[in-house]
């Protein structure tokens, strides 16, 4: 577990998760829907397994329901890791 | 019954990328067998798709859309598909899916725990995945499905389709099939059993022969209803005109020593085609370089060809490319075609030494079929899958 987590360092993790899925570098920004850069279901399950690694934290299929942008997800992320 | 016939052809192999490239290479005797493997060497799966389409694919499944991506811009498909797309299937053979995938997520089971196991897992490595991977890259929303009987896959996937085509469940459909088994635990299960060279040589017929050489790749055709592709103005690379699928019901791995069900594959396709032994000009044999699999098939020929058997060329592709499983059948459909329209009789490379009782013809050196320019030429391609499962096609170009 990463102690030094900030939300910035939260931030370049999801980004660059993202952009290892297959989604275009320029386009993952904060304001960026995941419809618009291709972000599916099974993405979002790898991404869990990223953070949840990385952070120690634990997502529930539940937690994703509502997250439309990159923004959303990096929020609801920070919020957990407190 | 509508004829069914073939516009376009692709193959990702151990010669190289593309169909041609593989009839070129294996025709001038080129052998891509190195260290007892034949490996895809020159093949990365991001010069045919996106990257994120190559990380939803197992090996199998990218050698697959490469091979398809040729196949359909042979068949003049760039711009858009010529029939309604539920009309168009696509119909591919495997062996064993997705087996490096499966490993790669049992070492992370294993070392990490089952939250490491990706969400990818069952996507990539399911056997039906080339197929699916094919629907959704070109927009096939006619019958999609995989097919798999071990080392005959490629056959019976495309057996299958041009029966589908012929009862009318589909105007046109992408078939062939792929394999990607140069994984840890494929390698040491078939050495396991004894299959694998341990020389490192495949000499399909040879008296020295002592297994098979792994190898990967794909093979794919375009076969399409020949009053559909006529209507379309297509231009036509060969006619399906038969096909014929036994099973041995002998023994799990064994064919049967007299090649009963061999021979009655090709019998059956011969008839299929409304054609006889009289008719044949050349045998691209399943000739795996086994010494069961050799003798049993050298034996079938001789039954369903009488005696013409010893006066047709009958050559192993294996003999460059090694034994790519369930992509076999699909990837010497393809090469048997080219070698037809070429007029010629690829060798099976390295065959020196004459085995007592396989006295056929095994074409040691490429040549010309006697076949004259302007007749039709007509080649059965065989393929024997472990399982006791046997499928011969029936071509001519």
């Amino acid at each position: 577990m990463a102690t030094t987590a900030t939300p910035q360092s939260i931030e370049d993790t999801i980004k660059e998760s993202l952009v290892t899925f297959g989604a275009d570098a320029d386009a993952v920004t904060r304001d960026a829907t995941l419809e618009d850069i291709d972000v599916d279901s099974l993405d979002l399950v790898e991404l869990t397994q990223v953070v949840e690694e990385t952070y120690g934290i634990e997502l529930e299929g539940s937690d994703l329901k509502d997250v439309k942008t990159v923004g959303d997800v990096v929020d609801l992320v920070v919020a957990k890791v407190g | 019954m509508r004829d069914v016939v073939i516009t376009g052809v692709g193959a990702i192999t151990p010669l190289g990328v593309g169909a041609r490239t593989l009839h070129t290479r294996w025709t001038a005797g080129v052998s891509a067998i190195r260290d007892g493997e034949a490996p895809c060497a020159d093949f990365d799966a991001t010069d045919h798709m996106t990257p994120k389409q190559a990380r939803r694919a197992d090996r199998a499944t990218q050698l697959a859309v490469g091979a398809g991506a040729e196949a359909l811009a042979d068949a003049g498909w760039c711009a858009g598909l010529p029939y309604d797309a539920g009309l168009i299937g696509c119909v591919l053979g495997t062996g064993i899916g997705g087996i490096g995938t499966l490993e790669d997520n049992h070492d992370q089971l294993r070392d990490t725990g089952p939250d490491a196991v990706s969400p990818l897992a069952v996507p990539l490595m399911m056997s039906n995945a080339g197929s699916a991977a094919l629907s959704l890259e070109h927009g096939l929303r006619g019958p999609v499905f995989s097919v798999v009987s071990a080392c005959a896959a490629g056959s019976h996937a495309i057996g299958t389709a041009a029966r589908m085509i012929e009862h009318g469940d589909a105007d046109a459909i992408v078939t062939g099939g792929a394999e990607a088994p140069l994984t840890p635990l494929s390698r040491a299960a078939f050495e396991s059993m004894g299959a694998i060279s341990p020389s490192g040589v495949s000499r399909p017929f040879d008296a020295r022969r002592d297994g098979f050489v792994m190898g990967e790749g794909a093979g794919v055709l375009v076969l399409e209803a020949g009053d559909c592709a006529r209507a379309r103005g297509a231009s036509i690379l060969g006619t399906l005109r038969g096909y014929g699928c036994t099973g041995d019901a002998h023994h799990i791995t064994a064919p049967h020593a007299e090649g009963h069900g061999g021979a009655r594959a090709m019998t059956l396709a011969l008839a299929n085609a409304g054609l006889g032994p009289q008719d044949v000009d050349y045998v691209n044999a399943h000739g795996t370089s086994t010494q069961l699999n050799d003798r049993a098939e050298t034996a079938a020929l001789k039954l369903a060809l009488g005696e013409r058997a010893s006066e047709i060329p009958v050559s192993s592709t294996k003999s460059a490319i090694g034994h790519l499983l369930g992509a076999a059948g699909a990837v010497e459909a393809v090469a048997t075609l080219l070698a037809l329209r070429d007029r010629v009789a690829p060798p099976t490379i390295g065959w020196e030494e004459r085995e007592e009782g396989m006295d056929l013809d095994y074409v040691p050196a490429a040549r010309p079929l006697a076949r004259r320019d302007g007749e039709a030429a007509v080649a059965l391609s065989n393929s024997f899958g472990f399982g006791g499962h046997n499928a011969t096609l029936c071509l001519q170009a």
